[in-house]
């Protein structure tokens, strides 16, 4: 037997069951159209909204790099060439990921993409740039190599000078590291998923001026 | 590689030559993406 949900009938009424209602709040508010749509309005059809994805696959190149050099350890991509090879790509996926991060934050500036109630949207936006470049910092204390003693030894007066250098101690690699590998880039990702999620429920902000409408 | 870079200042604007070529180059590639033409970006009735 092949039964789906949908031959099964459902319970009458708001009284049902937590997952009926959960179930029945996720459908109205993003519709597996939604989430997953196979036509656009015709104004995205633009390089610029490539930006955005091009972004989210830089990123996915980074956590797959720094899954393999987490696993493997400083010794191996210090020496080995492999280990240098995937030091470099987590290197140049993060500059990929930051310069498209940018070229999207420009796009979705100048066509005010906080509109028609995507204000949340672009605000997770700001908050991903940010947990980013926390993310980024900590990457460069965790190389452990004379650069990363170098710029420790620098950051501490600034973390100290916003006071906030003992709970934020930049030159404890284990806390740098454990921050690097684990909290803030779960962080990243959630937020983008979130970030994602929000731009299919709303969809696409329209042009501020459309094609043919509004002439005055 | 091992020469510190070239460094521009004008007043108050202090920048290395290879973040300058960057910004430049992201510059160059967002007015690209503006005016290029995408493919398959026909009209569509689609979801708006």
């Amino acid at each position: 037997m092949d039964a789906t949900s949908k031959d099964i009938p459902e319970p009458a009424g708001e009284s049902a069951n937590w997952t009926l209602r959960v179930r029945r709040y996720i459908d109205r508010l993003l519709p597996m159209d939604h989430l997953l749509p196979d036509r656009q309005p015709y104004y995205v059809g633009s390089w610029v909204y490539v930006f955005g994805v091009v972004t989210i696959a830089a990123l996915v190149w980074v956590v797959v790099s720094g899954v393999v050099l987490s696993f493997m350890g400083p010794q191996w991509w210090h020496v080995s060439s492999l280990g240098r090879f995937f030091n470099s790509l987590h290197f140049w996926s993060v500059q990929l990921f930051f310069i498209f991060m940018v070229l999207h934050l420009w796009g979705q500036y100048f066509m005010a993409s906080w509109r028609d109630g995507r204000a949340a949207t672009w605000l997770i936006g700001v908050v991903i740039f940010g947990v980013s470049i926390l993310t980024a910092f900590t990457g460069y204390l965790s190389q452990q190599n004379f650069d990363s003693q170098f710029i420790a030894i620098n950051a501490k007066d600034a973390m100290n000078g916003a006071g906030i250098g003992a709970f934020f101690n930049v030159l404890n690699f284990g806390q740098m590291y454990g921050l690097h590998v684990m909290l803030l880039p779960i962080g990243v990702t959630f937020l983008v998923v979130w970030h994602i999620v929000m731009v299919r429920t709303r969809g696409v902000v329209k042009p501020i001026d459309p094609e043919g409408a509004s002439k005055s | 590689m091992d020469s510190p870079t070239t460094y521009f200042h004008w007043g108050f604007i202090l920048i290395s030559l290879p973040n300058l070529l960057v910004i430049a180059g992201m510059v160059v590639l967002f007015a690209i993406a503006l005016v290029a033409p995408f493919p398959h970006g026909g009209k569509d009735d689609g979801r708006n």
